[in-house]
């Protein structure tokens, strides 16, 4: 091909020599600055292979004089994110929680810092819109087991739901009714058709009133007696139309045969405050947030009194 | 100092790259040039003044006529100011730019190239600055084969601090149009402006020296694609600068003798003066070629000339390649209004109007408040303990104006729905809430929209925003609430 060489007339530029159906190429020669340019990239590319990582060796490859990884990058802007929300971090810290609502700037921080953290942590079992499942309570709605001002929040998120060795944590214990004994089947079915009309569920019939005597008997003590619950003990309103569980009812007679007994980690051992703090503003702020109670001490249940009652319950039957 | 008028050449047999050939461009007086003088006055005045100008807009929006709010990301042209989301009359204004630069080469040509485009501009600005220190072409020429000596160290020097000047203002005039510019000005000279703003004049100027002072035509050879998309636009009937061989060749240097001897002549007698005044360094007379930017001082220049010698002018010539063929063959040529006017510019010049209609009529019809509302999607919907269903929104309502606005934001549709804002509660919850919108902003709530009803599934509503002031104006937003299915 090469002998195919020419000087093009019209231009007086030398081809390259190739030519494919009659179409051949000039061969115009680059300006100097522009030759000089590729010359620079190339001494630029070969320093830069000196001082970042780039060749691959046979097990690894080169590090590179500066020592940059893209670890350590990684590592030095997580600790500056976490230097530049220090402040914050440490104002909600030094903020009772109770206070925490008083500094909207504060509180948005701590929401939105709790919104991170619940993406972590709790989504596993709450969901990541914290709407719950079966089991699991909707953290968006207006209903609480044990309170939902910020400060029970708080004070249940640290201390977690049936946690072994916490003398605070949440703990209702309600009998296995079926599985011990405690009432025969029949009573169970009458009890649940009760519990289902009090929460307007189904109409009157006269299993209620057999029911409505079960109910007085062995469950006002924790749910009271007209069946709004006591949050003193996590006992759960059965008039309203939240139902952790279920309020058909098969699920409201297993219930009552089986009892049901969820669990929380205690958050306050695993994480810091402040995240835990975070999470309680955020929980909080879901829309069924409660005000604080205006009287000073707060409505704290005493766990072991909750379970006394229930042991007497149980003891009485 | 690396100057291209000194560049070293090297031996012949080298082929790895064309060598420069230096250009001294001569200084010429004309028509054209006294144009090319009157735009460059115009543009750079235009842009060294524009972000100087003042424009009240009241207490809570800046009075920089023409402000690129970057950081609050707002554009200000006098009355109008422009939000990201009307990012779309930006884009307009670029493709009537696209178009209009479409229009003008297909009608006069590389216009765009001799005449307003920046590297053109300050080329010619810094080659005068050149002329104005070194003197004309043969001064130049003489001074750069001359051997080092004081004085002309003193004067390259000079040159280079002046074009060195003039680079820094013109990247010193750009990052006005970025930030309120007298406390730009104050703190860039105290040192305390941002770092970007020290590292886009120096960028700047690094980039107006060299493209400007030490590359000139290279980068309209080399670099620009401009020229290459031009050679695809024009056509036989745009304007070119033109050398009308038929009327100029054959050349003579010495016509007199020339006619005596009985030797035929042509107009042109190779006098040089069309290629020692191109800033280009080539020579129109072998024929249209890449390098011409049409600026036209070969015409200026060959115009004299023929002055000179008594001959009509335009040996060389603004023409089109049909006049061309036509006035070769002896026929009249064509009026220009008949060239400017054909279907293509025609065409061009709608689209680029129409556009710029559109943009008007929209610009003058735009609401400046509006609304939009964004569902929480986990969970779709919420059912309280007494059985009603909560959908939650997130609530945007801009204000464009400059001034804070109390607006109701309502509901149609769902008579039965409430709602409220947070912080705030269901013993609250009404059909229409109102707030206060800040200056030029966009307010943001969580809204809480409540319904006894157990049913449909789904259902439609809209938010509805309402200015309470005398202005008015209002929007809507449609969206959906849920309920559990089969309730
Ligand atoms: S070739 Fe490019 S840089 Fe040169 S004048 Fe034309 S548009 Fe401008
Ligand atoms: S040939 Fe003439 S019109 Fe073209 S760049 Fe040179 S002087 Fe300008």
């Amino acid at each position: 091909m090469a002998e195919k060489k020419r000087i093009d007339e019209p231009t007086g530029t030398e081809t390259v020599g190739h030519e494919w159906d009659g179409i051949e190429e000039l061969d115009t020669p680059m300006p100097r600055w522009w030759l000089f340019t590729f010359y620079a990239c190339i001494i630029w590319a070969i320093g830069y292979t000196v001082i970042y990582p780039a060749w691959p060796m046979i097990s690894d490859a080169t590090k590179g004089v500066s020592g940059w990884t893209s670890r350590g990058a990684l590592d030095a802007e997580m600790k500056a994110q976490a230097d530049r929300t220090a402040p914050i971090r440490n104002a909600i810290g030094a903020t009772p929680i109770e206070q925490l609502s008083n500094d909207p700037k504060l509180l948005q921080a701590a929401v939105e810092g709790g919104k991170a953290a619940f993406k972590v942590y709790c989504v596993q079992c709450h969901g990541s819109g914290a709407a719950g499942s079966k089991g699991y309570p909707n953290l968006n709605d207006d209903d609480w087991l044990w309170g939902g001002d910020i400060a029970t929040i708080h004070t249940t998120l640290v201390n977690g739901v049936r946690q072994p060795n916490n003398d605070l944590t949440r703990m209702s214990i309600m009998p296995a009714f079926g599985r011990d004994a405690i009432l025969q089947p029949g009573e169970i079915s009458d009890v649940a058709d009760y519990v289902r009309t009090v929460s307007h569920q189904q109409p009157v019939t006269g299993a209620r009133q057999r029911g409505a005597a079960v109910f007085a008997a062995n469950c006002a003590v924790c749910h009271g007696p007209d069946g709004k619950g006591m949050r003193a003990m996590g006992a759960p309103n059965l008039t309203d139309a939240i139902w952790l569980y279920g309020g058909d009812k098969a699920t409201i007679v297993q219930t009552v045969t089986n009892s049901r007994y969820g669990v929380m980690p205690a958050w306050g051992p695993r994480l810091d405050a402040v995240t835990v703090k975070m999470l309680a503003a955020y929980v909080h702020s879901l829309g069924g947030g409660e005000a604080l109670p205006t009287a000073t001490a707060p409505i704290d249940a005493n766990p072991a009194a909750a379970e006394n009652v229930q042991e007497a319950n149980v003891a009485s039957k | 100092m690396s100057h291209p008028n000194n560049v070293k050449e090297v031996e012949e047999d080298l082929h790895l790259y064309a060598k420069r050939k230096a250009v001294y461009p001569k200084a010429v007086d004309g028509w054209f040039r006294r144009l090319k003088w009157l735009i460059m006055v115009v543009t750079l005045t235009i842009y060294y003044v524009t972000p100087w100008l003042r424009w009240d807009r009241g207490a809570y929006a800046p009075d920089q006529a023409v402000l690129v709010d970057l950081a609050h990301r707002r554009f200000f042209m006098f009355s109008i100011e422009i939000w990201p989301h009307e990012f779309y009359y930006v884009a307009g204004l670029l493709i009537m730019a696209g178009i209009g630069l479409f229009l003008l080469t297909s009608a006069v040509g590389r216009a765009w190239c001799g005449y307003a485009c920046p590297q053109t501009v300050w080329t010619d600005l810094f080659v005068h600055v050149e002329r104005f220190i070194d003197g004309d072409r043969n001064a130049q020429i003489r001074l750069a084969n001359a051997p080092l000596s004081l004085s002309k160290i003193t004067r390259r020097l000079i040159k280079h601090g002046l074009w060195l000047m003039i680079a820094v203002m013109t990247g010193g005039a750009w990052i006005f149009y970025f930030a309120d510019a007298p406390s730009l000005l104050h703190d860039f000279v105290d040192g305390r402006a941002p770092f970007i703003a020290y590292a886009t004049v120096g960028v700047l100027t690094a980039t107006t020296y060299t493209f400007g002072g030490l590359m000139r035509e290279q980068v309209c050879i080399y670099m620009c694609p401009w020229p290459r998309i031009q050679t695809a636009m024009m056509d036989e009937k745009s304007l070119a600068v033109t050398y009308k061989d038929w009327r100029g060749e054959p050349r003579s240097r010495g016509m007199k003798k020339a006619l005596e001897e009985g030797v035929p002549t042509g107009d042109c007698i190779d006098c040089n003066q069309c290629v020692q005044v191109c800033p280009t360094g080539i020579d129109i007379r072998e024929g249209p070629q890449i390098g011409c930017i049409t600026c036209a001082l070969c015409i200026d220049a060959c115009d004299k000339v023929m002055h000179q010698l008594g001959k009509p002018r335009g040996l060389i010539d603004y023409i089109t390649l049909l006049d061309a063929e036509e006035e070769a063959m002896g026929h009249p040529r064509m009026p220009v209004r008949k060239r400017i006017f054909r279907p293509r510019t025609i065409i061009y010049f709608s689209i680029w109007g129409a556009i710029g209609l559109a943009m008007m009529f929209s610009l003058g019809n735009r609401t400046r408040i509006d609304i939009s509302a964004l569902k929480d999607r986990n969970p779709l919907f919420v059912k309280l303990s007494d059985g009603t269903v909560r959908n939650a929104f997130t609530i945007k309502v801009r204000n464009m104006e400059a001034r804070p606005r109390q607006v109701e934001i309502g509901l149609l549709g769902m008579d039965d729905a409430r709602m409220w804002a947070e912080p705030g509660d269901r013993d609250t919850a009404q059909r229409t809430i109102r707030l206060v919108v800040a200056p030029d902003s966009v307010s943001k709530d969580r809204i809480y929209v409540i319904s006894k009803a157990p049913e449909p599934a789904r259902e439609e509503f809209s938010f509805t925003v309402r200015a309470l002031d005398k202005q008015g104006g209002s929007d809507s937003d449609k969206v959906t609430f849920d309920r559990a299915e089969g309730q």
